[in-house]
């Protein structure tokens, strides 16, 4: 991978922020969009901007190809069965809801049990929060261990014949930790529980094989993945799919309508409700199409020299706490002793350099951790050693900054 | 130099509060209300107490977590507000989150050191930071409103 060339095709990383270089690391809240992707969704709007699968006019058919190419995209990128089990939805949040509220509250009783993990995001915590509040369903954790790891054999006796549904994120957008989902799924099946993958932080940095994994239900955002924000993905088993009600009703997802009921359409659009972001769609499959010509394995082994060379400068910085396991997905969450996360970004971003800081919506995460926030720096292929180089530096100068002040 | 603009920002009555906080603590008793507000996107959290007679803050308190810039904004806002009338406080608070917006905004009244954050106008992501605990002294005078009403 030419790293140079990569950077010229994003066109937003050509400037200069409070007088420097912008250095983008702020991966994990959203990625940074090449111009293939933007050019793609400028030529829907110019060139045959029109609604899908109503009208039979000629833009009305080249939007509605286009809107399945990239369905099809998608199911070929992460290896589902069929393109009917590729849900399109406004991203990860809504995928993860869908779930909670299409199969969880139906299915769900009293004293059922759902488990998730301590780091997910809340986006796989508070749906569940609310079935399980509605339907008298338990909401239990697997333990964590201190490196924001989780251990199989814990895992394994904590699922019981009771546990209904396992809901485990991939990868910690916290922690950058790697969940061995295809071993939890497994002991999830021997308990006749289904399995719910959060795919919203390693789709985007990994290949990803929906079958491999045996995950029941599999949810992430096109935008994290270079795609447009407002697009995303839920794949569902099949059986599992055609089994849930919709959760939204109306244009575009039925069978027939009387004045007193209706039938639903076929799988995919029966979940699918009102007309759909087609740009995002087409555009998320020009991001597939852009990820996939610089391959993904690619991708993945020059992120692990990202990320090995950015945990080891910052744990060489004294004052400075890293967080998470040794080996890790792209990400380093870390706290300079006696500085908030904000402050620390604040300096940062007058450098040019973009981290988030916060609890980066894991609140129960963070209290196992013991701190309220911390600062996150996220690495994508298109960022370069130098980058690197230059948030340690940057962190340093934090450190004598406030280090002065004080 | 690197962070030249910084100090504009982080200046050292700045970040004398927040390493000396002033007035930390909690009242309870007659006349007292207490409020939690936090900054949900970033986890900055604020408790203010108030003790309040014939109209005037006659002493606060505050507890919090967070950044330089909202507790020591907090900090700052205890001695600014201590003693003055409820009307008074009112007008300040105005004042204050206007200024630090970088509106136009009255000279007139005495922020005291609080002044020293006019500088977070020029960082509008911070700006929540900075009006924290002003809003939790809204909500409080608020709230004792509610309760005197109640009785």
């Amino acid at each position: 991978m030419d790293i140079q060339s990569v950077r010229q095709d994003f066109p937003i990383l050509k400037q200069q922020v409070n007088g420097h270089n912008l250095v983008y690391l702020d991966n994990a809240a959203t990625s940074q969009k090449p111009s293939s992707v933007i050019q793609t969704m400028v030529d829907y709007y110019e060139k045959y901007n029109s609604n899908v699968h109503r009208g039979v006019h000629t833009l009305g058919t080249v939007a509605t190809d286009r809107y399945e190419e990239a369905r099809e995209k998608i199911r070929r990128f992460i290896n589902a069965k069929s393109e009917k089990e590729i849900i399109y939805t406004t991203g990860t949040t809504q995928s993860l809801n869908l779930i909670a509220y299409g199969y969880g509250l139906a299915r769900l009783g009293v004293g059922d049990e759902i488990i998730i993990t301590p780091m997910e995001h809340h986006a796989n915590l508070i749906p569940w929060q609310q079935v399980a509040q509605k339907t008298g369903a338990i909401l239990r954790y697997f333990p964590m261990e201190a490196d924001g790891t989780l251990d199989l054999e814990k895992v394994r006796v904590t699922v019981t014949d009771k546990t209904k549904i396992v809901s485990v994120t991939e990868v910690s957008n916290v922690l950058g930790t790697v969940n061995p989902v295809k071993e939890i799924a497994k002991i999830a099946h021997e308990h006749g529980a289904i399995m719910v993958v959060d795919g919203a932080q390693s789709t985007p940095h990994m290949t990803v094989d929906v079958q491999d994994l045996d995950a029941d239900f599999f949810a992430f955002s096109g935008h994290k993945m270079l795609g447009p924000t407002g697009i995303g993905v839920l794949y569902g088993k099949q059986s599992l799919l055609e089994d849930m009600e919709p959760v939204e009703t109306g244009g575009e997802m039925i069978d027939e309508v009387g004045f007193q009921s209706a039938t639903w359409a076929e799988l995919p659009w029966k979940l699918e409700a009102g007309t759909p972001h087609i740009a995002g769609a087409i555009g998320l499959g020009a991001a597939i199409d852009y990820l996939q010509n610089v391959g993904m394995d690619v991708i993945q082994h020059y992120e692990e020299q990202l990320t090995e060379t950015a945990y080891n400068l910052l744990s060489k910085i004294d004052g400075v706490t890293l967080y998470g396991p040794g080996k890790r997905s792209g990400l380093v969450s870390f706290n300079i002793d006696g500085v908030h996360p904000h402050d620390v970004s604040t300096a940062l971003d007058s450098e040019g350099i973009a981290v988030r800081a916060g609890h980066h919506c894991a609140q129960p995460l963070m209290s196992c951790l013991k701190c309220e926030s911390t600062v996150r720096a996220s690495f994508y292929f298109y960022n370069s050693l130098d980058e690197i180089e230059a948030l340690a530096r940057g962190i340093k100068e934090t450190k004598e900054f406030f280090g002065h002040v004080v | 130099m690197l962070f030249n603009n910084l100090d504009q920002l982080y200046r050292s009555v700045i970040m004398d509060h927040y390493k000396k906080p002033r007035n930390r603590g909690t009242l309870d008793g007659d006349n007292c209300v207490t409020v939690n507000m936090n900054n949900p996107s970033c986890g900055d959290k604020i408790q203010i107490s108030l003790q309040l007679k014939d109209n005037k803050v006659v002493d606060v308190k505050y507890l919090g977590s967070g950044c330089a810039i909202s507790q020591s904004s907090a900090s700052m806002m205890t001695e600014a507000i201590k003693g003055l009338d409820i009307e008074k406080v009112h007008q300040l608070t105005f004042d204050f989150s206007e200024m630090v917006q970088g509106h136009e905004h009255n000279d007139d009244l005495d922020l005291g050191d609080a002044e020293a954050l006019h500088g977070v106008s020029q960082y509008p992501a911070r700006i929540k930071c900075a009006t924290l605990a002003w809003k939790a002294v809204e909500k409080a005078l608020r709230e004792a409103d509610k309760e005197s009403a109640q009785q």
